[in-house]
């Protein structure tokens, strides 16, 4: 019995006026762990952006569907009140605005479209305690502004205290091109191993195998040049490390 | 008797909540400036000799004067001779409580949110000085701060009930002399606010003045006198409003804050009139002078400033640090949208030794706006050690405005220490999506941001105005992103 949940098919999308992405097929089952590999420059990170709606990509043709719904008609927001969240290789400062703060604004927007209401302060503050004590995240760290002034590593746990707090269906990691802090990474892994709950699905997008060491997926995908050219199972990530990107890229 | 709003706010889906117009009888002086109108405002006051004679030579000088041209702004010749000076409340007697208010006037306060009555006040524990037009209507609170021989009454009252006082500081700040705007002022004021502060004594509420323009083509000329004596605290918060109309109003107020030996005073303003509209017909021209002398040793006055409103606002409040390590603060946000233009900043002037001074500015910028930071930062040559820190900030939001920084400093002691660091930034699309990615609406990411960028500033106001201040950013910003 498999339910999908992101269905995306024959997608092309540009940024400006350069096609990135050429007819992408994939479609992601409830409870299913995707890995995204692929050489420098190949578009990853536009795709993880396409299906969040950042502005500046346009669609050209095809579809992407999460839980039957069409995506691109949506915006940014409601796509992320709908259980979307991506995992931010660079996640941006945001001068001024503290932590619980922008974390208190997040979730109840989020609560706000699915018609519940605004969160308790106490209980808020209690769920941050808690949640943010399992990733190391201290009170201190918390009343800093979002990102500002923050190490790789403490951005990394922000982002994964955001990501148990809003408990998407659909998870995103990008971590196309990043230099991989392994410590900073083994958090985000935890955090997204902690969501694996058999419902939840994700997609991580990655240049390198080791990533995968942590969070284990069911599926590996090859692309290159704007779509998938070679899909399997784990052992593929284990063949890529050992071969790279050529055999792939050199079919253009 | 019914206070309606008028039509055109309801049609045009106006943002500005204040645009409504009190139908009250006005006494009115006829159009127009000279020297028989100064008397007949006199007269209309029942003012002592001096204070005419101090009018009067206010308005020969300003007949020398010319209106300033130096600040980046732009706007229609102001016609003073096509003003009137002088507009009351029609009413025989002065209220002597709440009650005798008119009824009318109680509901517009209402509408301003400003809790007027006696028991709203308690709770609030604010004191309220309500300037409608030209008279102070009425003073909630007075007697419990009497008990501390705080004095918080209009100035047209202070000048028959302690004309001592108002004569030994009245222009003491800021003479008749100082320029243009403030000169006129000098020889027309209506009312304004009056505080005194004795030796010792901890003002123990907020006192609060809510300035309304009301009555058309009107210009409004208060003036606000604040002395802090020896070892005394006050907080000062100043809040405007004025109703919706096509017409510029002009507003040329004065404020004067001398403070004394180890005494502090802090003055928030929240000014939020009406900026015109969208195509930039109408609004307030702002054109105010306000200065702080530190007069006494160890004294410190802090200006707190949240600047939404306004067509044209030219606004330099400042520090005159006289006494020896006294110190001055200015914190400000300037918000301008649609065609508001703002030239805006402080003066900064060490005089005694050890002075010290912070300025904090932060300018926002959209739609067609433009807004100068203008800022003056000066260390006589007896002034040893004296430090200044400035910091000033612009967001710009959209593209089709601008955000200029004119800090002067001029140095006269080679110990002073100076900084200033100024930065220009736009909202990036990369934290908007940020934002939106974590489920926040574009509107409420901009308004977050925004306030992030203003944080500095909006935790040096007292709490409740600082709740008010941050619902203003959010108003004036409405739909000047995407």
């Amino acid at each position: 019995m498999t339910t999908p949940l992101l269905e995306i098919e024959d997608l092309h999308a540009r940024v400006a006026d350069k096609e990135i992405i050429k007819g992408f097929n994939l479609t992601i089952n409830e409870g299913e762990v995707h890995a995204i590999m692929g050489p420098n420059g190949a578009g990853k990170s536009t795709l993880s952006n396409v299906i969040c709606g950042k502005p500046g990509y346009e669609i050209t043709s095809g579809s992407i569907r999460f839980k039957g719904k069409d995506l691109t008609k949506m915006s940014a927001e409601d796509r992320a009140r709908e259980g979307i969240f991506l995992c931010m290789q660079y996640p941006v400062e945001i001068p001024g605005v503290a932590v619980t703060t922008f974390l208190k604004h997040s979730i109840n927007a989020v609560r706000k479209y699915h018609n519940l209401p605004e969160l308790d302060t106490m209980e808020f503050v209690k769920m941050v305690r808690e949640e943010g004590k399992k990733l190391g995240i201290d009170n201190e760290m918390i009343k800093r502004p979002v990102n500002v002034g923050f190490s790789g590593g403490e951005k990394k746990r922000l982002e994964t205290l955001q990501m148990n707090i809003l408990k998407p269906s659909f998870a995103i990691l990008d971590e196309a091109d990043s230099g991989l802090d392994v410590d900073a990474l083994k958090v985000v892994a935890e955090g997204m191993n902690a969501l694996r709950d058999g419902k939840r699905s994700m997609l991580i997008i990655t240049h390198y195998q080791r990533l995968l060491e942590y969070v284990v997926p069911d599926f590996v995908h090859v692309y290159a040049d704007g779509h998938i050219v070679k899909s399997g199972d784990k052992t593929l990530a284990a063949e890529i490390e050992k071969d790279g990107y050529a055999e792939y890229t050199r079919e253009r | 008797m019914n206070s309606q709003k008028p039509e055109i706010i309801d049609e045009s889906g106006d943002k500005y909540k204040y645009g409504f117009v009190t139908d009250i009888a006005a006494d009115s002086a006829p159009k127009g400036l000279n020297e028989d109108i100064i008397r007949f405002i006199s007269q209309k006051k029942g003012e002592p000799d001096w204070l005419l004679e101090f009018r009067l030579k206010a308005y020969e000088f300003w007949k020398t004067m010319k209106e300033p041209t130096w600040a980046k702004l732009n706007y229609d010749k102001i016609d003073y001779q096509d003003l009137s000076y002088y507009s009351a409340p029609k009413q025989k007697v002065a209220p002597k409580s709440l009650d005798e208010v008119d009824p009318e006037l109680l509901q517009t306060y209402e509408k301003l949110g400003i809790p007027l009555k006696e028991q709203e006040v308690l709770a609030g524990v604010v004191a309220v000085d309500a300037v409608f037009d030209s008279v102070s209507v009425a003073t909630t609170y007075r007697q419990k701060l009497a008990e501390q021989g705080i004095i918080f009454c209009s100035i047209s009252e202070a000048v028959k009930e302690h004309p001592d006082l108002v004569k030994q500081y009245l222009g003491s700040v800021v003479p008749y002399t100082d320029n243009f705007f403030a000169c006129l002022n000098s020889a027309v004021f209506t009312d304004g606010s009056f505080v005194y502060i004795p030796k010792g004594v901890r003002c123990p509420m907020e006192l609060s003045t809510y300035f309304r323009i009301n009555a058309k083509n009107t210009g409004q000329f208060e003036r606000t006198l604040i002395v802090a004596d020896d070892e005394s605290y006050v907080s000062y918060l100043e809040g405007c409003t004025a109703p919706q109309r096509d017409e510029n109003q002009l507003h040329a107020a004065i404020v004067e804050i001398v403070v004394n030996k180890n005494a502090e005073v802090k003055y928030s303003t929240v000014q939020n009139w009406y900026p015109g509209d969208k195509d930039g017909k109408g609004g307030v021209y702002n054109f105010v002078t306000k200065r702080a002398a530190c007069r006494g040793e160890n004294s410190k006055v802090s200006w707190t400033q949240v600047e939404t409103g306004s067509a044209v606002t030219w606004k330099y409040p400042s520090c005159v640090l006289q006494g020896d390590n006294s110190s001055g603060e200015f914190y400000s946000v300037a918000i301008t949208n649609n065609h508001q233009q703002a030239d805006t900043g402080t003066k900064m002037i060490h005089i005694g030794k050890n002075t010290s001074s912070k300025i904090i500015s932060k300018g926002i910028s959209a739609g067609f706006s433009n807004q100068t930071y203008r800022g003056l930062v000066r260390v006589a040559p007896k002034a040893d050690n004296a430090r200044n820190y400035s910091q000033c900030d612009s967001l710009l939001i959209g593209s089709h405005c601008g955000s200029h920084t004119v800090p002067y400093v001029e140095n006269r002691n080679k110990t002073a220490k100076l900084e200033h660091e100024a930065t220009t930034s736009k909202i990036s699309d990369e934290q908007l999506f940020y934002c939106q990615q974590r489920g926040i609406g574009e509107e409420e990411a901009v308004s977050l941001i925004v306030n992030g960028f203003c944080k500095e500033v909006m935790q040096h106001l007292p709490m409740e105005f600082a709740i008010e201040a941050a619902k203003l950013i959010n108003i004036s910003l409405e739909g000047s992103f995407g």
